[in-house]
């Protein structure tokens, strides 16, 4: 029963924002709803058992992508000119074109009869994680590290100003 | 999870999510609009691994591609907002039929 009214105060919080996200026509809302979205994530997340992947979440995503998505509203002037509708899809497409993927996976979803493993006890995931990232996937982290590194080199590049003598 | 809580509550949260994070992409002309959607949708993708890795026994290969997803969401996401800052210093927009010439 907790859990219940847990879930869907977390799902309340997390479809709300995006719809937030999604319908506002002022940018600024809209990136002020994003933390709603990605908080109630978290919640979702830790309601999974999933507590090493939610501190990352909260770390990455409220700490370093909405940071960044602030910023860069804010060095924007003007960003509120921009219309919202789309010249090439407009509001109403857009809704069919999301209504059908919608109504496409929710029918996957009732349909499928999902294999479930027999409930276990959540149990702290740092350990077993940090022993999977320095042994079965090793090599996807090194790799991992090394996209990382050519993002912050890109982004540098792209982002400054080029002075000509 | 006790509750009543199933699989189906978390995937139709999730494609929930993924939809508006679609409506979203598909009507902003403001570059930092369609990026936020994108996010919307890798955290409904991120919904679907965890709950598949929960629901299957609490393995953690679905929790590792969750971070694996995090990680390039914000690589995408420093250089996609570096690539509006540049096309703002261009264009001084960031309407994205703006810069559809791909002139400089």
């Amino acid at each position: 029963m907790l859990a219940q009214v847990i879930f869907y105060a977390l799902a309340a919080l997390t479809v709300g924002s995006a719809a937030l996200v999604a319908f506002s026509r002022n940018i600024v809302y809209s990136t002020f709803a994003l933390l709603g979205a990605f908080m109630g994530a978290v919640g979702i997340y830790i309601l999974l058992a999933a507590d090493f992947v939610a501190m990352v979440q909260l770390l990455v995503y409220v700490g370093g992508i909405l940071v960044l998505t602030i910023f860069a509203v804010m060095l924007t002037a003007g960003i509120g000119d921009v219309k919202v509708s789309n010249r090439a899809v407009g509001t109403g497409p857009a809704i069919i074109v999301a209504g059908v993927a919608a109504i496409v996976m929710l029918y996957a979803v009732m349909r499928t009869q999902w294999h479930q493993a027999a409930v276990f006890t959540p149990a702290p995931t740092t350990y077993a994680i940090g022993n999977a990232f320095l042994g079965d996937y090793v090599l996807p982290f090194e790799v991992a590290s090394l996209v990382l590194l050519a993002a912050l080199i890109g982004a540098i590049v792209i982002s400054r100003h080029e002075v000509r003598e | 999870m006790g509750g009543g809580i199933t699989l189906n509550h978390f995937l139709v949260l999730s494609l929930i999510i993924f939809s508006l994070g679609l409506f979203t992409v598909l009507t902003r002309r403001n570059a930092i609009g369609i990026l936020m959607g994108v996010e919307l949708i890798l955290n409904s993708a991120n919904i679907n691994y965890l709950a598949f890795a929960f629901y299957g026994g609490g393995k953690y290969d679905g929790q590792i591609f969750a971070i694996f997803v995090i990680m390039l969401a914000a690589a995408e996401a420093v250089i996609g907002l570096a690539v509006v800052l540049a096309i703002y210093q261009n264009f001084k927009t960031i309407d994205v039929d703006a810069a559809e010439t791909l002139r400089g």
